[in-house]
């Protein structure tokens, strides 16, 4: 079969990456050819501005060079100008500036046709010297000016007026911007930060007519420019004229073949036009749902799903991005998202920080207890942060008076405190769990050409563990590769195998009672027919949690330590560490316990955090013996499940113990171990408020008072300390039972795989979990009663084989 | 010729799953059983950090490493990118539902 034909007008960064991600998926399906007016290759158009201020050459900003053309078959026709297209016989039409011609067959076309810097209508605008800022064109002309030239002015006081005001500045000119608005990057930034700008800008020695209305540009006898009027009757002089006013999409050969165009050329889900079905457009020239986005990222996004439908996957939609702002001017840092201004109806309220001395601003702007926009200038690196809140659109109730104060002051560890990544040397550790230095990311980024936060992960994984690093990694993507990574679609899915979220997949199995895993990939159409080691996990925990009794567990759906009932280590045994009710054993316990390390040879016996004891090197084969030798119930530290029940010794023995902590722990423990959760659950008991069995950063933390029982929930000595925060005080060590069972089983019904009580707390606030339990009698019994429910008869997997449906066989290796 | 050496039957290794076989002389091997019964032989060390990928998830044609989560294709052994690296992977003949390694293979290959 002949292969299909491709045509591609325009050579930019969208549609070229689309290319790359449709060769990935199917490198034969077409005959590709590609038209770009630039007699370049794609080329990174966002690292013009380093390029202008000198901080980098052009050959260090082409992405494909013309080799990866050739090798992947693409035939390119660099400095070709489409000018026609028919529709019906589906024919490209080109020209080159001399007025050579040639055409091209299609069976599929691509519009990446990017936008036009839009240039005011004013007298002299023809002028020589008088740019647009927008290709390595306009850059080199720039350049070149700077060398013989003294006065520049840059019309336009947004991001590419200003990077082009600086770069210009960086060589050599003087420089005034103009900018019609009453303050700098006035769609990005509030009037205290763009004033902020301004100063430092100022300081650097840029000059400014804010306010100021460009009448007309004035040329020499050359018929050079040479002055800028303005409507005040006053002059600058200007050698060089950069009109940075805004960009419009390029649609003129859409108009031209009859396709539907509104703001750009109209596209649906899947990028295709809705005029014909053969045409597509990505990139600037796109308007999706009435928007033509400029950032590379949410291009990135519509470029995989283009590719995903060009090689007939059918699979995947394009549903829109929310995008974030940053300056790429070395030494500023600014940061904007959402709805930064705020409403002038009160419907929102501002947190403003405000340090002129340290150069500091930072404003949220919170609707109903939304976090609905940011503004940050001169410290940043919370906008990552501050833009996945947004995004998520959690209620900051509970987190409003540390909010300002930025994800670190939650409770972090891992980049040594580190918030600015320009100033940190190549040798600095950015990520603390992989041991990824900043030369390392700066040059994966630089040699893969990477883009996103995604892709650093996957090539560096920087970041990619504990995560407490990505605003860290973020700066350092933007300050290397340049521009506006941090756009992400609105819903992230699951994983690769779907697009839809843990939310629609828990609702799903739910609404539909899907019971089986192959139930629920048919009917949210999965794309692989045995989905991925990501979901599959999750799914298995969703069903059992939906339907206990009903759905049946998937041992193969089970990470290895789940399926082997023990913790897999790094050489591939694995370790034991068996129950201890309430943190108590006894003479005959420990003896079995060291019998067993003597027989079977275990060479690490270890005393854990939670007050368990740990075997640490046994061998797969022995693990069914060394169960049946130790004969204590299994102490699920390898599961997403609960752990341990931490406690101290309470009024028993303690002088200053008010109530029975060990007992109060062994029945909650017993009570509910064997439970399986989204995440690993641990719980402790503390019989007075000195606390030593260190309540507060349990997942439920009970603390014994003269009175009663206080209770803690959503705490965690992980990655992120976070301090359990009061939820409520009961009398009787059966409300203590009840209330905590209600928490949990909210949690196993509604958290999502892998999110620990604190995120899921956060995710829906401490409002509605409050609600749900304390307000609601009827419904906490309930809610405890489901748990019981689903926790009688659960099998001991150490004992109970056949009933925790543990294979046997895994334990034995068979011998050739 | 080869000479092959009957294993097991297909259906002793779990679907989605694997078993380990143990050698005369050498790191264990793999073999992996896909939902479409298909059967797989890798030596059983992931080329990142050598986790036995005998106790990984199983998907598609992929088993996900339980060490690091590193994807390695299962007909060829070699990680999915970006990362690098590659599992000496191993013939497998299934006949009469019988799955057997070639012995020439099991003695020869990745024996240090």
């Amino acid at each position: 079969m002949p292969k299909l034909k491709l045509v591609m007008v325009g050579n930019g960064m969208a549609g070229v990456r689309t290319l790359e991600e449709l060769i990935k998926l199917t490198p034969d399906l077409y005959d590709i050819t590609v038209f770009g007016t630039e007699p370049h290759p794609n080329y990174n158009r966002i690292l013009l501005s380093p390029v202008l201020a000198g901080e980098q050459q052009l050959d260090e900003i082409i992405l494909n060079p013309l080799s990866w053309y050739s090798e992947n078959g693409i035939t390119l026709h660099t400095s070709w100008t489409v000018t026609e297209v028919d529709r019906v016989k589906r024919i490209v039409y080109a020209e080159t500036a001399n007025g050579e011609k040639r055409t091209a067959l299609y069976d599929r076309l691509i519009l990446a046709t990017g936008s036009n810097p839009f240039m005011l209508p004013i007298p002299g605008r023809g002028l020589d010297g008088v740019l647009a800022y927008r290709d390595i064109a306009d850059t080199q002309a720039m350049i070149d000016a700077a060398e013989k030239y003294k006065n520049a002015v840059v019309i336009g006081g947004g991001l590419l007026g200003l990077e082009a005001a600086n770069g210009l500045m960086k060589r050599g000119m003087s420089v005034t911007v103009v900018h019609v608005a009453e303050w700098l990057m006035e769609r990005q930034l509030d009037k205290t930060a763009g004033k902020l700008l301004q100063q430092s800008l100022e300081a650097r020695g840029m000059q400014f007519r804010i306010g100021a209305q460009t009448q007309e540009l004035i040329g020499d006898a050359n018929g050079r420019v040479a002055q800028v009027l303005f409507k005040d009757s006053t002059h600058a002089l200007a050698e060089l004229v950069v009109m940075a006013v805004g960009i419009r999409p390029n649609t003129a050969l859409a108009e031209k073949m009859r396709l539907h165009c509104e703001r750009g050329i109209v596209v649906t889900d899947t990028l295709q036009t809705v005029t014909d079905a053969r045409i597509y457009a990505v990139g600037e020239c796109a308007a999706h749902r009435g928007v033509a986005y400029g950032l590379v990222a949410p291009l990135f996004e519509q470029g995989k799903v283009l590719a995903n439908h060009l090689a007939e996957y059918g699979i995947g939609r394009y549903t829109g991005s929310l995008t974030s702002t940053k300056l790429k001017v070395t030494g500023i840092d600014l940061f904007s998202a959402g709805d930064f201004m705020g409403s002038t109806d009160g419907s929102t309220e501002e947190i403003v920080l405000s340090d002129p001395h340290e150069g500091v601003y930072k404003k949220l702007v919170i609707r109903n207890d939304q976090l609905v926009g940011a503004c940050l200038y001169g410290d940043t690196v919370d906008g990552s942060w501050y833009f996945k809140l947004l995004r998520d659109g959690r209620s900051v109730a509970d987190i409003r008076e540390k909010l300002m104060f930025g994800e670190s002051n939650i409770g972090d560890v891992g980049h040594e405190g580190h918030s600015k990544a320009a100033s940190m040397p190549d040798d600095a550790e950015v990520c603390g769990c992989n041991g990824v230095n900043k030369g390392a990311i700066c040059k994966a980024i630089k040699d893969k050409g990477l883009f996103t936060l995604d892709e650093v992960r996957k090539h560096t994984k920087a970041s990619a563990s504990c995560g407490s690093c990505t605003g860290l990694v973020e700066q350092i993507l933007m300050f290397t590769a340049g521009g506006d990574y941090s756009a992400t679609p609105k819903k992230k899915a699951i994983c690769g195998c779907t697009d839809q979220s843990h939310q629609d997949v828990r609702d799903a199995i739910r609404d539909h009672k899907l019971l089986t895993n192959e139930a629920v990939f048919k009917f949210l159409n999965w794309r692989h027919p045995t989905g991925c080691a990501s979901c599959r996990p999750a799914i298995n925990y969703y069903r059992l949690s939906s339907w206990p009794k009903e759905a049946q567990d998937d041992p193969q759906s089970r990470f290895i330590n789940e399926r082997s009932h023990a913790n897999i280590q790094k050489d591939g045994t694995y370790s034991v560490i068996p129950r201890m009710w309430g943190g108590e054993t006894t003479a005959d316990e420990l003896r079995r316990i060291a019998d067993v390390v003597d027989k079977y040879k275990i060479p690490t016996v270890k005393v854990t955090g939670g007050q368990r004891i740990d075997l640490l090197g046994v061998k797969k084969e022995d693990l069914v013996n060394v169960w049946k030798d130790i004969g204590m119930p299994s102490g699920h530290a390898y599961a997403k499940a609960l752990r341990t029940v931490k406690t101290c010794v309470g009024s028993e023995w303690c002088r200053m113990g008010t109530q029975d902590s060990t007992n109060m722990g062994k029945d909650l423990e017993r009570a509910m171990w064997r439970m399986y959760a989204p995440h690993k659950v641990k719980f402790a008991v503390s019989g007075c408020p000195r606390n030593c069995a260190e309540a507060g950063i349990k997942d439920v933390g009970i603390i014994g008072v003269d009175s009663g029982w206080e209770m803690y929930i959503a705490g965690n000595g992980g990655i992120k300390t976070e301090v359990a925060q009061f939820f409520t005080k009961v009398k009787t060590s059966e409300e203590v039972l009840e209330y905590t069972g209600a928490f949990m089983q909210l949690y196993r019904e509604e958290g999502w795989y892998l999110e620990r009580t604190v995120h899921y707390v956060n995710r829906v606030g401490m409002d509605y979990v409050k609600k749900k339990i304390l307000d609601d009698e009827a419904g906490r019994k309930a809610l405890w009663a489901r748990l019981q429910f689903t926790l009688e008869g659960e099998p001991d997997p150490w004992f109970e084989f056949d009933k925790a449906k543990v294979d046997k066989r895994q334990f034995e290796a068979i011998s050739v | 010729m080869s000479e092959w050496k009957t294993i097991c039957k297909v259906e002793d290794i779990p679907m989605l799953g694997a078993r380990r076989v143990r050698r005369a002389q050498g790191h264990e091997v793999a073999v992996f059983r896909n939902a479409e019964n298909k059967v797989f032989a890798l030596l059983d060390s992931c080329p990142h950090k050598g986790g036995p990928l005998s106790q990984g998830i199983v998907y598609g044609e992929t088993v996900a490493c339980p060490l690091h989560n590193w994807q390695i294709g299962l007909s060829d052994g070699c990680a999915q990118a970006p990362d690098v690296g590659c599992a000496q992977s191993f013939a497998v003949r299934i006949e009469n539902g019988e799955v057997a390694l070639d012995a020439q293979e099991l003695s020869s290959l990745a024996l240090d």
